[in-house]
């Protein structure tokens, strides 16, 4: 109970599965997280690393409570120390819990992005949001552009303005960063880093993991919808050998300026996952208990791992 | 400002050059349709005379119209006395083409104007309401509702209409754009509306399920897109998606839906103003091809095709005026 009070967002077992018709219209449940573990801090950024279809979205969405009907939702998530229900998530979203998304295809095309920045609550002020456009360095004629006006650094930066418009304390960056140069990515990260820095918790979801690790505090990996590793970002920056999963190590490796080495085989669609631990068929060090149950998850050297034989 | 003038210029020159073409293409085809049909229309204009005729009488108007003259010289004297602006003689009327299409259009372009406005805002609140509720109770009993209507025959309806509300129920005459007795010039506007309401119901139930099925299906893209799940992120609920995003984004192809869809409106004008006997353009159109009145039924052919353009033109334009996408673009 004593961490629950300081963390701002906790994630315990977290399940998403998806009711789904296959062709011989039977109904199936199709597991896409499976068994989550996340823990949030106020005043840091928590990247999320791992493959696409690695659960990292789809758990933005159930943090926020925006799965779509079919989805099912087992575990425990606690914002504040509070399990977060749906009546509360619909009380955060927009407040205390914020969304920035990926590109501009998520603001509406016909309306004027001053007025999409200032939301459809009564209470916000264009003040507030010149403010907001003045500390990006956007000009004040942005509030007057249609989103297809925007450039790629200005959209960013007008995205990154709506969600300060709230005094939110969590900001959830899905993929912030594809499709940019260096530089822009950079910038980008930079914002998140600073709103850290006044207290506020990033939560970074992101695939450019070499930059994430730059600027975040903490990494998880995430891994069929699990997650396998937790680390400080300084374990990522200091090579596979400070790393605890042989996931990690290998998504390490597998970086360009690192060897550029592939991971053998691929990830398990989500409706065919194995029974016993979810990387065992790909891992160098699997054995038959590896093959028979899940791995549970044990603090390791400052991170938090879901392997028998890390070390 | 002079940008869009001269933008708005350039519209109407070429939107004008091709209405011409239209125009020119249409009059040609009628005119070798009405042809070689095997209506003669010296014959319905004998019949209309109402007395018997010498052969050498005849023989003198056949002459005189230039029956006997080559098709072609035929159409060229036609189009050339048009570009003069006289349409002709209606054989059925005994009055000029012009003057009957200006004053049987009066009479559609109210009934088509009330059906007009009345299909778009039922079409466009239906489908808001079907999008919203997608799947549930409201969706799936207006769908069915939708596609029933749009299958079933115009006239069918028309005259079940006027079987339920002006026979059993009385609430609404039988048909005609006034009452029985009264010089037309004596019907008031009052007397004129209530005699309009049935007619253009139903010519507003043949085209609304199109419009709301169109408008139900964008709606749900529109709910579907990034922008909406952004817009839901943000803490909006519902209601306040349709009002902020919903709207503004269907209302655009609806508009365009609804300028484009002038061909139907017409097609269907000519049905219900027969049936309710309506004394508009549509019937005036059904009563030429039935009585073989030849320039009757060319002027209102020409006249209804340019209806049509003129609909698609304000579609066009409107796209270019009201979508900031095109709008700002031009800056």
């Amino acid at each position: 109970m004593e961490q629950k009070r300081d963390t701002l967002l906790e994630l315990h077992d977290l399940s998403v599965s998806f009711r789904m018709y296959d062709s011989a219209l039977k109904q199936t449940e199709l597991q896409m997280i499976s068994d989550l573990h996340l823990t949030v801090y106020p005043g840091e950024v928590v990247a999320v690393a791992g493959a696409s279809g690695s659960g990292k979205s789809l758990m933005a969405s159930a943090v926020l409570g925006l799965l779509p009907p079919n989805a099912t939702v087992r575990g425990h998530m606690h914002y504040c120390g509070r399990e977060l229900t749906p009546e509360m998530q619909k009380e955060l979203r927009g407040g205390e819990i914020a969304l920035v998304p990926q590109s501009v295809s998520y603001l509406d095309p016909l309306m004027r992005v001053g007025k999409q920045v200032d939301g459809h609550k009564k209470d916000s002020s264009p003040g507030k949001r010149r403010g907001l456009f003045q500390r990006f360095g956007l000009p004040e004629r942005t509030e007057k552009l249609y989103p297809f006006q925007l450039s790629g650094g200005m959209a960013r930066r007008v995205l990154v303005s709506t969600a300060l418009m709230s005094d939110a304390r969590l900001i959830i960056a899905d993929e912030p960063t594809p499709g940019m140069s260096l530089e822009q990515a950079m910038e980008g990260l930079q914002m998140f880093r600073e709103l850290a820095n006044e207290g506020k918790a990033v939560l970074l979801i992101t695939h450019d993991i070499d930059l994430a690790f730059e600027f975040a505090d903490r990494v998880a990996v995430f891994y069929v919808g699990t997650t396998v590793e937790i680390a400080p970002a300084s374990d990522f920056r200091a090579g596979p050998d400070a790393l605890r999963h042989p996931y990690s190590k290998a998504l390490w490796k597998a970086l360009p300026q690192n060897g550029f080495v592939p991971i053998k085989g691929t990830q398990p669609y989500a409706g065919d996952i194995p029974k016993g631990c979810l990387f065992a068929p790909r891992c160098p060090w699997a054995d038959e208990q590896c093959r028979a149950c899940v791995p549970f998850v044990r603090d390791l050297r400052g991170g938090e791992v879901r392997c028998f034989h890390a070390t | 400002m002079k940008e869009i003038v001269w933008r708005l210029g350039r519209i109407f020159l070429t939107n004008g050059i091709k209405i011409i073409t239209l125009l020119l293409a249409v009059s040609l085809i009628s005119f070798i349709l009405v042809s070689a049909s095997p209506t003669d229309p010296v014959r319905q204009y004998i019949l209309g005379l109402g007395t018997a005729i010498s052969p050498e009488q005849q023989a003198e108007i056949e002459a005189y119209w230039g029956v006997n003259e080559p098709p072609v010289e035929r159409y060229l004297s036609w189009l050339g006395e048009l570009m003069r602006g006289n349409m002709g003689e209606s054989a059925l009327y005994r009055r000029p083409v012009s003057d009957i299409i200006g004053e049987r259009f009066m009479n559609s372009f109210a009934l088509m104007l009330c059906a007009w406005v009345l299909a778009g805002l039922n079409g466009l609140i239906l489908g808001c309401i079907m999008g919203m509720y997608q799947d549930k109770w409201p969706d799936k009993l207006i769908k069915k509702t939708c596609y029933l209507l749009s299958s079933v025959p115009m006239f069918w309806l028309g005259m079940l209409f006027l079987l339920v509300f002006s026979v059993t129920l009385r609430w609404f005459p039988i048909g005609f754009s006034g009452p029985i007795g009264v010089l037309s010039e004596d019907v008031t506007v009052r007397q004129k509306l209530y005699y309009l309401i049935l007619p253009a119901f139903t010519l507003s139930v043949m085209s609304f399920s199109n419009i709301a099925l169109h408008t139900r299906q964008k709606l749900i893209d529109v709910l579907n897109s990034e922008y909406v799940l952004f817009a839901r992120a943000r803490g909006e609920g519902r209601w306040t998606i349709l009002r902020r995003h919903g709207l503004r984004n269907i209302l655009l192809p609806a508009l365009t839906l609804q300028f484009a869809s002038f061909a139907e409106l017409f097609s269907g004008a000519v049905l219900a103003e027969t049936v309710f006997s309506y004394p508009g353009l549509g019937s005036a159109a059904a009563a030429a091809g039935l009585n073989a009145d030849v320039p009757l039924l060319l002027g209102v052919t020409l006249f209804s095709t340019l209806f049509v353009c003129v609909g698609n033109m304000i579609a066009d334009l409107l796209y270019g005026i009201v979508d900031p996408r095109m709008r700002e673009a031009v800056k």
